[in-house]
């Protein structure tokens, strides 16, 4: 048994955390003040990823390589390709979440494509930046409710509807988009598509302006109309009433320990920058007394380093269980659950305990306190994994469990 | 603070009631009769066992047992077979002999009588004992040694502590033992009868901070002179020795190897609110003299005080899990069952999401004290990773522990369920500082 960070990955590591120190920190609250303003620094940092991707196929990391591996051969263990991407994210969410959200093809709808695309797409794809849009005004968690219609024409699919929240949907190449086949027949209906920038039909209605991770556009897109090759179609076009969504919520238990990096690393910043800053005041905090022989506030970062630590713990669990071909539904979400939860709790706490430079702008912190919020809420809530954490631990169905 | 003289007449009436009803109906209750004279009772001399404790061979130099090695350096949350093997073993006791006997050693706040000699049997012992003194250790087995913490915990808390106590003696003599104290006090748990013993470091006040002990040790000739008085010592009152932790003037925290028998050593039972099967007792030094001989490792700088306070207290985190995870197992199957607005509760979401945050929380305290324990295993560096363990175990431990007889109800406040007790047992990390596993 061994928990902590392999020296293999260290170095990696280390690449991920100068990303975050040197092209991240230094562009971070100008692009939260422009929001919407496309970060071009980026541009740079992608090439160099793709590069870094390009190489040995079990290597790497990123959106495109998460994928549930099979068993290791024998007694073998493997930290892959789900724990280096988990490791590296937390790094660049350390350096800012919007900004990492925004890195050129590490969109959500390039993990979809790695889940669910046949070979022939992952060859045409090969290269693109893809968002996911299955968000809608009226079907958030209950993502099986979607409207957004995809009747078939011929050797064409015609999609109709609005999808909302869409991260990347303005900058992306292309975009993952959630349809029913036909409303009547419920969740087996629903497939993906891969729409084209620039498709007719296909507009971006608007960008939101948010309350954290400015950097990052999240659009409204329209399809009227729009027409599809059924060659777009992700997977099986297949409806099968007894598999259900299938393919693409798969995509969920791999990213959710990703989403959970992400806060990971977000509230680290917050607490290191916390603890510098209450050096300087003479508070040390090395763990020297009993927790309640020390002060308030030490109290208090010895707490959310313990809850962080965990949730950071818990993360690299999921991502093992994925490298070593266990199936980790249960665990993702756990990983998700808590570190959502203390995400946002140990960076709103940090602007407390930073007092007035916690709240000020000259410092980031109360940019990280805004940040975090959207992480217990996107690629399922907090109340969601929860959902999916009793029903497996009860061992209740969802018609049970409501 | 003036005179309240409502305050004095019912406090007198009181008392005058009290007795006169005890007196005149003979009400006893057997468990309260004990409990009463437990806490009336003064200090007295420990009981002299008869052990007679002398050099069983002759070392030239203290046994280490060298650090765990890894065969690869990977993140790695498997378990071994032989890990395994020993988990089976602990859990087929903590379901056969523990959870029958916790009900009834809770109440008589002690282990049963055989108990010690049933738990022996398992041979457990014998891994904290280096071979070349007649046990079964190769090396440091921390990680092991915290599964079955949580497996014996999985049984009853108390009884867990009553059966690992001394095994934390032996783990400490291990590693900080001189030649001649590991020959003296080591080899015995290697043998047929295991001595009882046990770590005293708490002292009674609010606020205790294990690095400011009142409790105090002096150089006096050839001797040390020890005064104090120790609390929430496991096996008080049936010790055969202890590890006194105590400030040597000059030289700070100090332990001490302290024979039961010795003069001016007493003891008395102090039951706690929970991991009552431990036999907490109160154990206190009148100017105890000891010989030079007595200090752990024979030298002030033989001991790493804060290590000591990590590693050797007792398994805290780790029996944390093992009742943590009691309740989880418990409440399933009975919101599953339990049936209200005409459907089990579990189908309910605030019933739903309590269980989830329980599962949640068990986890994180698992991983949290797996860490710490795999780092100290090999010898790497871990006070913060135990820190942070306890801190969390603490904590959620407790939100665990009154969650599990909240999703009861009603029947979780009675005996009727063992949810009350693992409440009562999962508060004893809070009062506890330090201290993560053997």
């Amino acid at each position: 048994m061994q928990l902590d960070i392999p020296k293999k990955l260290q170095g990696f590591v280390d690449q991920a955390r100068a990303v975050g120190k040197e092209v991240f920190r230094p562009i971070s609250r100008k692009y939260d003040l422009a929001e919407h303003e496309y970060p071009r620094e980026l541009d740079l940092l992608a090439s160099v990823l793709d590069g870094m991707n390009e190489g040995d196929a079990g290597a790497g990391a990123g959106a495109g390589k998460l994928k549930q591996e099979g068993k290791p051969k024998r007694d073998g263990i493997r930290n892959g390709t789900n724990m280096s991407t988990v490791l590296g994210l937390i790094e660049l969410c350390w350096g800012d979440v919007g900004l990492a959200l925004t890195i050129p093809r590490q969109g959500l709808g390039n993990a979809a494509l790695a889940a669910v695309a046949n070979e022939e797409q992952l060859k045409r794809l090969h290269g693109k930046w893809a968002a996911m849009a299955i968000t809608e005004p009226n079907a958030g968690s209950d993502s099986a409710a979607v409207r957004t219609t995809a009747i078939k024409d011929g050797d064409h699919y015609v999609l109709n509807g609005e999808k909302i929240f869409v991260t990347a949907g303005e900058r992306a190449d292309c975009v993952v988009v959630w349809a029913t086949l036909d409303p009547n027949l419920g969740r087996a209906a629903i497939k993906s598509f891969v729409v084209e920038k620039g498709t007719p039909g296909m507009t971006v209605a608007r960008l939101e302006h948010k309350l954290g991770i400015k950097a990052s556009d999240t659009a409204t897109r329209l399809g009227s109309s729009v027409a599809q090759h059924e060659s777009n179609l992700l997977g099986s076009a297949e409806v099968d009433v007894n598999k259900g969504f299938g393919g693409v919520m798969q995509t969920f238990d791999n990213t959710r320990p990703v989403v959970a990096a992400m806060g990971i690393g977000c509230a680290r910043a917050a607490l290191e920058r916390t603890r510098e800053l209450l050096k300087g005041e003479g508070y040390q905090a090395n763990y020297g007394r009993a927790l309640w022989s020390s002060s308030a506030i030490e109290a208090e970062l010895y707490r959310m380093e313990a809850d962080l630590d965990a949730a950071f713990l818990l993360t690299l669990r999921a991502a093992w269980m994925a490298d070593n071909g266990q199936p980790n539904s249960k665990e993702a979400s756990m990983a998700k659950a808590k570190a959502g939860r203390t995400a946002n709790s140990v960076t709103l706490r940090c602007t407390e305990l930073c007092g007035t430079l916690g709240y000020s702008e000259s410092e980031l912190v109360e940019k990280w306190a805004r940040d975090s919020k959207i992480l217990d809420i996107f690629e399922g809530t907090q109340q969601i994994q929860q959902l999916i954490i009793a029903r497996r631990v009860l061992g209740l169905s969802s018609t049970q469990l409501k | 603070m003036s005179f309240d003289p409502i305050g004095q007449a019912l406090s007198a009436l009181n008392k005058l009631a009290g007795n006169e009803l005890l007196h005149k109906y003979g009400l006893y209750q057997p468990t309260q009769k004990i409990a009463y004279r437990a806490t009336k009772e003064g200090f007295r001399a420990a009981v002299a066992i008869g052990r007679q404790w002398k050099e069983v061979q002759k070392l030239l130099k203290p046994e280490r047992l060298p650090n765990a090695k890894r065969k690869n350096d990977l993140f790695d949350l498997s378990i071994s077979e032989d890990q395994q093997m020993v988990r089976d073993t602990a859990q087929r006791f903590a379901k056969a002999v523990m959870r029958e006997a916790a009900m009834k050693a809770n109440d008589a706040a002690k282990a049963p009588e055989d108990f010690a000699a049933q738990f022996a049997e398992l041979g457990l012992a014998a891994f904290a004992v280096p071979e070349n003194l007649g046990g079964a250790a190769a090396e440091s087995s921390v990680v092991t040694q915290v599964l079955v913490a949580e497996d014996l915990a999985y049984g009853d808390m108390g009884l867990a502590v009553a059966a690992l106590a001394p095994i934390g003696v032996a783990n400490a003599l291990a590693a900080y033992g001189s030649a001649d104290q590991q020959a003296k006090y080591l080899a015995p748990f290697a043998g047929d009868k295991v001595p009882v013993a046990a770590i005293a470091i708490a002292e009674r006040r609010p606020g205790f901070e294990p690095r400011e002990l009142r409790t105090r040790a002096r150089i006096d000739g050839e001797t040390y002179v020890l005064t104090g008085e120790k609390t929430l010592v496991p096996l008080a009152t049936s010790a055969e020795v202890f590890l006194v932790a105590a400030e040597l003037v000059g030289r700070g925290p100090q332990i001490f190897i302290v024979e039961a028998a010795t003069a001016g050593v007493s003891v008395k039972d102090e039951p706690s609110m929970g991991i009552r099967a431990a036999g907490l007792g109160a154990l206190k030094l009148d100017d105890v003299r000891l010989p030079r001989t007595a200090l752990l490792g024979e030298d002030a700088s033989a001991v790493d005080y804060e290590q000591f306070l990590d590693r050797y207290c007792s398994p805290w985190c780790a029996l944390s899990l093992g009742a943590a995870q009691a309740v989880l197992d418990y409440v399933v199957p009975y919101c599953n069952d339990r049936k209200a607005f005409g459907e089990p509760i579990s189908h309910r979401q605030a019933v739903a999401f309590k269980v989830a945050d329980i599962a949640t929380e068990l986890e994180a305290m698992r991983l949290l004290t797996w860490r710490a324990a795999a780092r100290a295993e090999e010898g790497k560096p871990f006070h913060r990773e135990a820190y942070l363990a306890h801190v969390l175990c603490t904590e959620k431990g407790m939100q665990i522990g009154t969650d599990g007889v909240q999703l009861l109800g009603g029947h979780g406040f009675t005996k009727e369920h063992p949810a009350e007790r693992w409440y009562r047992d999962l508060r004893a990390l809070g009062v506890i500082s330090g201290g993560v596993f053997v």
